[in-house]
């Protein structure tokens, strides 16, 4: 067994998953082509929510690979930030909204 | 202002060198296929080419920039130049064959200077197509040259200038501290002469290259983006966007070696290999020159030393078409470069 549970050189064998079970892999790369392709939205808006969401999953594979791929798609290094930071904003509103669960439990138990 | 590999001694400033360091490594020991190999596959190999139409001509590696990714190595320290009497001998071969594009390069063409009675001559021959490939800031440089833009519109010279980003910070960290900004100038005085304007018939066309070890998107989103950008903010107008895919040789080579990208940036030109851009790779249409007159199958080849085919004669004074038009033409890794994705040429993508 490797001694680190993630390795760069992982990412490139992505499409090795169909050997244990491929006609699922077929579907999920077929899909997740038409998914990339221009559509109501740019292929780099698309890249950018990738981004956004591989930092959300916390995925390195994922923040490695839609990182090259936002510079290819010509995204500026602010748009990019600026992506990581609604996923940010996201997460970290997605906690404090929560914060009203807590208030309306307090208000119940509290006289 | 960086320093060229030439005037640090470095191993890269040799073509030999370069080409050792990409037969070797990952190609060395199989890692990954050779270039050779992937178009023998193909039954590509020996790659031919269709008829030239184009003469790419190096008129010296002298830059007033000095680029971070520069194929050509070149810089205000460069000397090569070529002598008036070569340009002769071009001018001779264009106005006894078909070819109908001269592309002038360099370098800074226009610090050649015999530039513009070469420019002035090749019209007089009646060269169907000039192309001036302007750095831009070449123009703003020193006042001599602030009439370019008026000389270029005079000679009907289509011109091509690299801009890798619509913004000053990737421009300028590619390209040198300020170089956005006077490009920008450089491209509304263009502007202003009729360059890029619809109905003018004057060209300016615009080359994207990545600003790092990525591929570049796609050309025409691109395009788009770029019109929309420079119009917006700084009143530009140009006809279209050229990509183009930083080939692993010289500068940008070296960057790939000392940033450790050299291995995942050529897994990635392998890896996003086109067939399909094997078919449109300039070599097959165009010939490049050198300062002293050798010819190559193209501007990268001329950097690393890779001369044409010795059967098909090497200098510009043994010019035979037809020898040429029947050549092998030479190549090594870094033609990947021009067949990734949608491959990439100096007139942007092939496929």
């Amino acid at each position: 067994m490797e001694k680190t549970y993630y390795d760069p050189a992982d990412l490139k064998k992505f499409g090795d998953v169909a050997d244990f079970q491929p006609e699922l892999a077929k579907k999920f790369f077929d899909y997740y082509g038409d998914v990339f392709k221009d559509g109501a939205l740019t292929s780099r808006e698309k890249s950018l929510i990738a981004l956004a969401v591989a930092h959300a999953v916390q995925c390195p594979y994922c923040i490695d690979a839609y990182t090259s791929d936002s510079l290819e798609k010509g995204a500026t290094e602010q748009q990019m930030m600026e992506a990581v930071h609604v996923t940010t904003a996201i997460r970290g509103g997605a906690s404090l909204v929560h914060g009203v669960q807590m208030m309306n439990k307090v208000k119940k138990l509290s006289m | 202002m960086i320093k060229t590999l030439k005037s640090r001694n470095h191993t890269l400033a040799s073509g030999q060198e370069q080409l050792k360091f990409l037969s070797n490594g990952i190609f060395g020991d199989d890692k990954l296929p050779t270039f050779r190999k992937k178009i023998e596959a193909l039954d590509e190999f020996p790659l031919k080419p269709a008829s030239i139409e184009i003469f790419q001509v190096n008129v010296g590696y002298m830059c007033n920039q000095v680029c971070k990714h520069c194929h050509v190595d070149a810089g205000p320290d460069r000397k090569e130049v070529m002598s008036r009497e070569t340009m002769e001998v071009c001018l001779d071969i264009m106005s006894k064959t078909q070819i109908h594009t001269l592309d002038l390069t360099g370098g800074a063409p226009e610090m050649n200077p015999d530039f513009r009675w070469f420019v002035e001559e090749a019209n007089k021959a009646g060269v169907q197509e000039i192309i001036v490939r302007s750095n831009l800031t070449i123009i703003l440089a020193n006042p001599k040259y602030r009439d370019l833009p008026k000389f270029f519109k005079k000679n009907k010279v289509r011109v091509v200038s690299s801009l890798p980003f619509y913004q000053p910070d990737k421009t300028d960290r590619q390209r040198g501290e300020g170089v956005f900004a006077k490009s920008i100038e450089a491209l509304q005085m263009l502007n202003a002469a009729g360059y890029g304007k619809e109905g003018s018939g004057l060209y300016l066309d615009l080359v994207y290259n990545p600003g790092g070890a990525f591929l570049p998107g796609n050309q025409l989103e691109l395009e788009r983006d770029f019109k929309k950008e420079l119009k917006n903010h700084y009143d530009i107008e140009f006809n279209s966007l050229f990509t183009i895919t930083n080939l692993p040789i010289s500068r940008f080579l070296d960057f790939l070696v000392r940033t450790e990208n050299y291995e995942e940036y050529m897994e990635k030109l392998v890896g996003s290999f086109n067939p399909a851009a094997v078919k449109g790779v300039m070599c097959r249409n165009t010939i490049s020159v050198d300062y002293d007159g050798h010819m190559y199958d193209c501007d990268f080849n001329q950097m690393l030393g890779l001369k044409v085919d010795q059967k098909a004669g090497q200098h510009i004074c043994d010019f035979d078409l037809e020898k040429l038009e029947n050549r092998h033409i030479a190549i090594s890794q870094h033609c990947y470069g021009c067949t990734a994705g949608a491959g990439s040429s100096c007139q942007g993508t092939v496929a």
